[in-house]
């Protein structure tokens, strides 16, 4: 059992996860009640990571993090490093690839919350800000919840994405499912049975978590 | 205006058109009547702040909530308000407490919650405060909500078709309800309906909406009964609509002679109307006179009219009866007697009657073109 992947799987789950918190509240509430010029396009761009193989997707990250020019090229003076090959790079790759993820079910929640209600709060003298804490939130956060998990069970296991942004370098970009791979590569099959045996059991947890967390949602949307 | 009334005017073109002007009193019940899609609803969410109109004007109290000349808006949420929603609208996750006291945030906790409690108490629900809304019925919905509006302490309240989920029964015991409420209410109060009985029965004044526009204001009994357009009559449901003649008025006995289907009828004096021009014309059930089999009454020689029922019907204590009039055309009128009456009479399907317009119930209008009867 490789425990440095595993922490650093946790850790860039975490992070992804909390900092998709503010970004999926943001684009899935916007989408869910504005009607905008372009809004099925920016929907389309936000679901591609759904269907988009995640190595294509790393490629292009790769390509657009490249430090020999464009935006790459642009971090290393400024920042005097890029994203490629390393945690940061890792993070952005995962919080890109999981936006359709966090922002679709959080979308859904908000739009489930009727109209009439959102303007009751605000005739009972509640603020927008009032209204999205002691409306909004309590009432999409069984949606927003189980964004949360999927999207961090999703980066937990993340493969193609992580290998082609990130390498395999450990204790910096090497996450559980590559440690898995290269367990295998060297035939280690006692080490990629239990990492892998963990992550079916974690993958399981999350997946019923999420089925409950839906059922109460609708009891709660009755 | 008062101090405490609302006056209201809007005015747009594009998406929903409105173009309208009202005022409503404090204490003062107005109804806002139409059919779907007049613009009744737009009307109360722009009073409310949840619509902006074009362009409007809207002054509650003497607060300015809206002025479009000035660019000023003020938002819902500032805007003293009771709303209580179509389908009431209770915040799902919250008690009944809880929905009640929403309103009252900048109130110590200890004092919101005497509040809100004195106000279930006044909508007959106490001991339902720790019941969250969905295990009520849909008549203590409405009270939740009603009490949750007045918790705001508006300054206008506004209900929005608030009787139109719960079932004929629990209306009735609603209407009484807010007929009590409403005594003990300063604001003026807006009321969204379709229904026209239920305007008559709870308003003090209505406004009649088509097509974004007001097209008489008035009591209830007073523009049901003297509409000032066909298209106004036809909203309010009048069935006994028809196109005539002038032919003179007589100012010594100050009545107005209509020419109908080769019939003279004697109306009430009307002499804005000139002579020989066509008019619309109206009668109410309530003025049509039954003439008694073998006993002549009062009023059997106003307008006398023999006809074959061609049309009954019993509802509600009443007999709704449609007569085809023996005209040169196939003429129906219709009217509602009480049932005992009807029985009295032995009135039945194909049965022959007379029947008396009442000239006084005659009201003319404006001509125009109507499906029925030209």
């Amino acid at each position: 059992m490789d425990w440095t992947a595993l922490v650093l799987s946790i850790k860039l789950s975490l992070t992804t996860t909390l900092l998709l918190l503010p970004i999926g509240i943001v684009f899935g509430r916007w989408l869910a009640y504005k009607q905008f010029f372009g809004k099925a396009l920016l929907q389309t761009f936000l679901a591609l990571p759904l269907v988009l193989p995640p190595t294509v997707l790393g490629y292009y990250l790769l390509v657009a993090f490249s430090p020999n020019k464009g935006l790459g090229l642009w971090l290393l003076q400024t920042f005097g490093s890029t994203l490629i090959f390393n945690f940061k790079g890792l993070v952005l790759a995962s919080i890109i690839f999981n936006l359709p993820f966090a922002i679709q079910p959080m979308q859904r929640a908000f739009a489930a919350i009727p109209r009439a209600i959102r303007e009751a709060a605000a005739c009972c003298g509640m603020g927008p800000l009032q209204v999205l804490w002691k409306i909004e939130l309590p009432l999409a956060w069984p949606g927003i919840i189980s964004a949360l998990v999927i999207s961090f069970a999703h980066t937990l296991g993340e493969f193609g994405i992580v290998l082609m942004v990130g390498g395999s370098i450990p204790g910096e970009t090497q996450t559980i499912a590559i440690a898995i791979y290269d367990s295998v590569q060297t035939f280690d099959n006692p080490s990629a049975a239990i990492m892998s045996f963990s992550l079916l059991l974690f993958s399981l947890i999350t997946i019923s978590l999420t089925f409950w967390l839906s059922a109460r949602y609708e009891q709660t949307h009755d | 205006m008062t101090e405490a009334a609302i006056n209201i005017k809007l005015q747009q073109r594009q998406s929903i058109p409105l173009s309208v002007q009202l005022q409503c009193q404090a204490g003062e019940l107005l109804a806002l009547v139409g059919p779907s899609g007049s613009g009744k609803t737009t009307i109360l969410r722009a009073i409310a702040g949840l619509y902006q109109a074009d362009y409007g004007v809207i002054v509650c109290a003497n607060e300015i909530w809206q002025n479009s000349p000035d660019k000023l808006f003020v938002p819902a949420h500032r805007r003293h308000v009771g709303l209580v929603f179509q389908n009431y609208a209770l915040f799902p996750h919250m008690t009944v407490l809880d929905n009640v006291r929403q309103s009252l945030a900048d109130v110590p906790k200890q004092q919101s919650k005497t509040t809100a409690l004195m106000l279930l108490k006044q909508v007959h629900l106490q001991g339902l405060e720790s019941r969250y809304p969905k295990t009520l019925s849909g008549g203590q919905q409405q009270r939740v909500a009603v009490a949750r509006a007045l918790s705001r302490q508006p300054k206008v309240l506004l209900l929005d078709e608030p009787f139109s989920a719960v079932d004929q029964v629990t209306r009735r015991k609603l209407y009484r309800e807010l007929l009590t409420l409403r005594q003990s209410l300063a604001m003026p109060m807006l009321l969204v309906t379709h229904d026209l009985e239920e305007s008559s029965l709870l308003a003090d004044r209505m406004a009649l909406l088509h097509k974004g526009e007001i097209l008489q204001t008035g009591t209830p009994e007073f523009v049901a009964a003297h509409p000032n357009s066909a298209t106004v009559a036809r909203l309010m449901d009048q069935q006994n609509l028809f196109t005539a003649l002038v032919l003179a008025h007589h100012e010594q006995t100050k009545k107005t002679y209509l020419r109908w289907q080769g019939i003279k009828l004697e109306a009430a004096f009307q002499p804005q109307f000139p002579v020989n021009e066509r008019v619309c014309w109206m009668i109410q059930s309530s003025d049509i006179l039954l003439h008694r089999r073998g006993r002549p009454s009062k009023g059997d020689r106003e307008n006398p009219l023999q006809g074959r029922i061609i049309e009954y019907m019993e509802s509600n204590g009443l007999a709704n009866i449609r007569v085809q009039v023996n005209c040169a055309l196939k003429i129906d009128i219709s009217i509602h007697v009480p049932l005992h009456v009807a029985r009295r009479n032995r009135l039945g399907l194909h049965e022959d009657i007379g029947i008396s317009l009442l000239s006084n119930g005659i009201h003319l209008m404006p001509f125009q073109i109507l499906r029925r009867d030209t």
